[in-house]
Order: structure tokens, then C-alpha cells, then sequence
């Protein structure tokens, strides 16, 4: 029996008066790949900011990795968005890489040890041949799988992406999703998107996150259930699912 | 040029004023760095236009009072002070911090200017607090520059993996268990020590330009922190001495001189950058 990595139970947060999630219940066991997905302002951020212990909820427990997430955010890999980024930071590929070790290594420099698990979070993501490359002057998927590169680094045991594809070509697109899949041969991973048809091609179910929260199997997922989340009609396009039915867990919510 | 070659050799406040420009290059093309690449120009300007108070503050006790406090500690005490309030309102604070990053500046040099005015004799300090005047370094001065230096460079080389990190993802340092307001704050401490070393070389009003203007254009040219560091040094030496010695003879301002040479020497890294020699 798998066990939970994240619990949240009847957890609210608002921003000032602003009630931004309500009443939040589901879990998620190991080695699953969820997607967060839901309209812009429905708070995803918000969701993925309070399981990195970044913000605290108004009410209800999280609990992260048997942890209040600001104990455990140390053992999450976080993968923001490349775009983030200030293109003129002087920083080269396997320096940004290494930041991945700076909270774990005690002291100022870094040790052979950490030279290496930086070096094989590069080869993890095949960009071990970039390392001496400025970050600045890589592509967008590179930049993306730098970042995913930092996560590993830090040895991990969940990892958050945040629209891991947004700005990046379709075939980078593909390579990411791709790694990501494997990633998720020994890790817990949770997709925040915009893109629900991509994103169900690879989950085994979807957090949909717009104010209230509901976590689906992925092959539950229907235009009528899309239509909820995102509150307007919207024509949907069947993709192919891949996920298997065996794969898919049954979550209360 | 050979006016001063000659005189260097036999004066000794000239070569303490090389040997400032040289200490304080060290620390200007590393913090200079962390400035540059972090966007935090407006700080170092406040902070800088603020150590007047503490100048003015030191200059009058000791002149008035007979107490024994030069104006550059007065410097470093409402440097390192500021940089704490600055610290405090980012974090706790709610207000905006372009209001209070005003408020320091010009509060700052109100407190300088009023105790100014009350210390006797002569005001001719006040010129040399705001453009500098590298010339009149005493060997005191120069004991606590060497001193000052001694700590921005330990303290950067022991925790360079950390402000690299929290320089360029903040969140993601935190997320790793670094605490990102030390960090913050450590590096608000260091510009204000790099502040006082050159508020003597250069003076007040013209600090930001030795802290963005060299290291610019060394960013120009290289791609990682620490190489950047290391061309911003060469550079701000370069900039120091080449401003002091031509400056000495036909008895240009040396502050000024300086800050010409390091506003070519980044136009000269732009215009590599873009014609493609590098």
C-alpha cells in the first residue's frame, strides 16, 4: 500500500478578506503524477505556494512528506517558470545547478559529493554537455530542464513544477513531459497547468483548483467537469488518453 | 603622468591615497557585483547619502567636544544603521520601500547639514564628504579601509554559494531551507561598509557610480559571479589609480576624474559588446 505524501484537510486561505481557496480536502499518495489545473486567479499558485510552506493556511492542516510543509519544503523540488528569470544574471548552467546543493551542504564550498549529484541531475536531464554554458544563452526547454536539473540536485522527494511548458517550443513541449515521465518512475511529481488536455494525457488525476477544490481520476474528467472548473462554456477537445485505468487511484473529495 | 610617478615616491599622502584607491577597488568590484546583477542601485544611493549624518554627527563631537570619533566611523555607524532599517521595513514593514529609501536619503544628509552648521571653523568638509577627497586619507583612515576591506572579502568568500543563490531565486532559497532575511540583510551590511570605504575615494554623491559602472561593464564581458568580481576589481583599479593620476597634475578633482574614467570604461564595454570583438 502506497503511502500519502501530502495531506491537506479542510484547509481555507484568504487574502485579507478574499477567500482564495475553501474548505480544501484530498491527498496524494507516492510516486503519483497530479495535475493542478484551473483558471488563471483560481489559485493554483496560491495551492502550490501553501504546500511549499511559503504561505499558511487560514484554517486546516497540511501536512506534507508526515510534516507542516515549512519543515519538509527542503526535501521538495521546486521548478518555477524559466521566464522568471533575469536574462543578465551572470550564472552558468552548472551554477545554477548547484544551487540545488547550497541548502544541504554545511559550509561555504561545495563538496566533491555535491559536484557530483549536480553533475548527474545534468546527465538526468541531458544537459550535462551545456554545463560550462552561460544559462542566459540557452533556449527556453533548456532553461526549463536546467531548472528541473537544480530540483534533482537536492535529492528530492517530491517535485512542483509550475507550467513547466509555458514558453517553451512544442518539441521541448514533448521532451519535457517525456522526462517528466520518467522522473516519475521514482518520484511523486505535481504539474501545475494551464493545459488540461496535455496534462491528462500524463497524470493519473487533476486537482481542479477554482476557489473550491476537486480531485479527479483523469479518465473522469468530461466536459461538464471542465465546464465547473472553469465557470463558461468551452468546447472540448478529446485527446487521446493514455493513462490506464488500473492507474488511476480513487481520491475523496 | 611623470610629476606624479616622481612625487609618489616621496610623498607619503599620495601613496596613501593610492593605497585607498587600491583597498577600496577590492570590495567596490565585489559588492559593485552583488549591486549590479541584484538591481539594488537606489539602495546604495540612500545608504550612501545617508552616512552624512553620521559625518557630520562624528565631526562635530569632535570638534566641539573633544570626543575621538573620526567622521569615516561616524560614516560606518549610520551606514551599518541604515542598512538595518532597510532591512527591517522590507521584511516587516508595510510601507513602500521607495518612500523609505527617500526618507533615509534625505533625512540622512538633513541630520549631516544641521550639525554642520553648528560645528566651528571652517566648512570646507562638507565639499570633501560630498565628492570625495582620496588626497587627505591619514593612516587612520587607511587602518580601518584595510580593516573594512578585510571583512567584505571573508565574509563574500565564506558565504558565496549562499548570496549567489538567494541573489538569483530568492524563493527557491528558501524553499531549500536558507534563511533568505539573514542573507538579505548581510548583504545590506556589506554594501553599507563598501559605501563608507568609497564615500572617502570618491565622495557621496557620485558612490553608485563606482558601484554599477565598472561592474557593468565587467558583466558585459564575462558570464559567472565570481569572474565578474574579478574584472570589476581590475577595472575599478584601473579607474582609481588612472583617475589619480591624471588628476594630480593639472589639479583636476580626483573624485571626479575618477567616475569620468570608469563612465568610459563602460561605454568602451558597450561599444566591444555590440561591434562583436566579444
Amino acid at each position: 500500500m502506497k503511502k500519502n505524501v501530502i495531506d491537506v484537510k479542510n484547509m481555507s486561505f484568504c487574502y485579507g478578506n478574499f477567500s482564495v481557496l475553501e474548505d480544501v480536502t484530498f491527498n496524494i499518495r507516492e510516486r503519483e503524477m497530479v495535475g493542478v489545473v484551473g483558471p488563471n486567479g483560481g489559485g493554483k499558485t496560491t495551492l502550490l505556494r501553501l504546500l511549499l510552506g511559503l504561505l499558511k493556511p487560514a484554517s486546516g492542516t497540511i501536512t506534507v512528506l508526515g510534516e507542516p510543509p515549512e519543515k519538509s519544503s527542503h526535501r521538495i523540488g521546486y521548478v518555477p517558470q524559466h521566464r522568471l528569470f533575469d536574462p543578465l544574471f551572470p550564472v552558468s548552467v552548472l551554477d545554477v545547478v548547484l544551487m540545488g546543493r547550497v541548502g544541504r551542504s554545511r559550509g561555504g564550498l561545495f563538496s566533491r559529493e555535491d559536484r557530483e549529484l549536480a553533475a548527474q541531475a545534468l546527465r538526468d536531464v541531458d544537459l550535462f554537455h551545456k554545463s560550462k554554458e552561460a544559462f542566459a544563452d540557452l533556449s527556453g526547454g533548456q532553461r526549463q530542464r536546467t531548472l528541473i536539473a537544480r530540483a534533482l540536485a537536492s535529492s528530492a522527494e517530491l517535485l512542483f513544477f509550475d507550467e513547466p511548458t509555458a514558453n517553451v517550443d512544442s518539441f521541448a513541449e514533448q521532451n519535457i513531459y517525456n522526462l517528466l515521465k520518467k522522473l516519475n518512475e521514482k518520484l511523486t511529481i505535481i504539474v501545475v497547468s494551464h493545459d488540461v488536455g496535455f496534462v491528462s494525457k500524463y497524470v493519473s488525476s487533476v486537482i481542479c483548483v477554482n476557489r473550491l477544490v476537486h480531485i479527479h481520476p483523469t479518465s473522469e474528467i468530461n466536459g461538464k467537469s471542465i465546464q465547473d472548473i472553469y465557470g463558461a462554456d468551452l468546447s472540448m477537445v478529446r485527446h487521446d488518453h493514455r493513462c490506464s485505468e488500473k492507474g488511476h487511484t480513487w481520491v475523496n473529495f | 603622468m611623470g610629476q606624479f610617478l616622481r612625487d609618489l615616491q616621496t610623498y607619503s599622502f599620495l601613496q596613501y591615497a593610492l593605497l585607498a584607491g587600491l583597498l577600496t577597488s577590492i570590495s567596490c568590484g565585489i559588492i559593485g557585483s552583488y549591486v549590479t546583477v541584484r538591481r539594488i542601485t537606489y539602495i546604495a544611493g540612500a545608504i550612501a547619502h545617508c552616512t552624512l549624518g553620521g559625518m557630520g554627527a562624528a565631526r562635530f563631537l569632535q570638534k566641539e567636544y573633544g570626543f575621538d570619533v573620526t567622521p569615516l566611523q561616524g560614516a560606518v555607524v549610520a551606514a551599518l544603521l541604515a542598512a538595518c532599517i532597510i532591512a527591517l521595513v522590507k521584511y516587516y514593514g508595510s510601507q513602500r520601500e521607495d518612500t523609505v529609501l527617500s526618507a533615509i536619503y534625505s533625512i540622512g544628509m538633513a541630520i549631516g547639514i544641521f550639525f554642520i552648521s553648528r560645528t566651528g571653523g571652517y566648512n570646507e568638509d562638507l565639499m570633501s564628504y560630498l565628492f570625495g577627497d582620496i588626497l587627505m586619507v591619514s593612516q587612520k583612515d587607511l587602518l580601518l579601509i584595510g580593516a573594512l576591506d578585510l571583512i567584505v572579502v571573508s565574509v563574500v568568500f565564506i558565504f558565496y554559494n549562499k548570496l549567489i543563490s538567494v541573489c538569483f531565486d530568492e524563493e527557491f532559497a528558501r524553499i531549500s531551507g536558507i534563511r533568505v532575511e539573514l542573507f538579505e540583510l548581510l548583504l545590506l551590511l556589506l554594501i553599507a561598509l563598501t559605501v563608507v570605504l568609497l564615500v572617502q575615494v570618491v565622495g557621496i554623491v557620485m558612490v553608485v557610480a563606482m558601484l554599477t559602472l565598472p561592474c557593468a561593464a565587467a558583466g558585459l564581458l564575462v558570464k559567472r559571479l565570481w569572474h565578474m568580481m574579478v574584472v570589476s576589481i581590475l577595472l575599478c583599479l584601473f579607474c582609481t589609480t588612472g583617475g589619480l593620476a591624471i588628476s594630480y597634475q593639472p589639479d583636476f578633482p580626483a573624485g571626479a576624474t575618477i567616475i569620468l574614467m570608469a563612465g568610459l570604461v563602460y561605454f568602451v564595454a558597450i561599444a566591444l559588446k555590440k561591434f562583436g570583438k566579444i
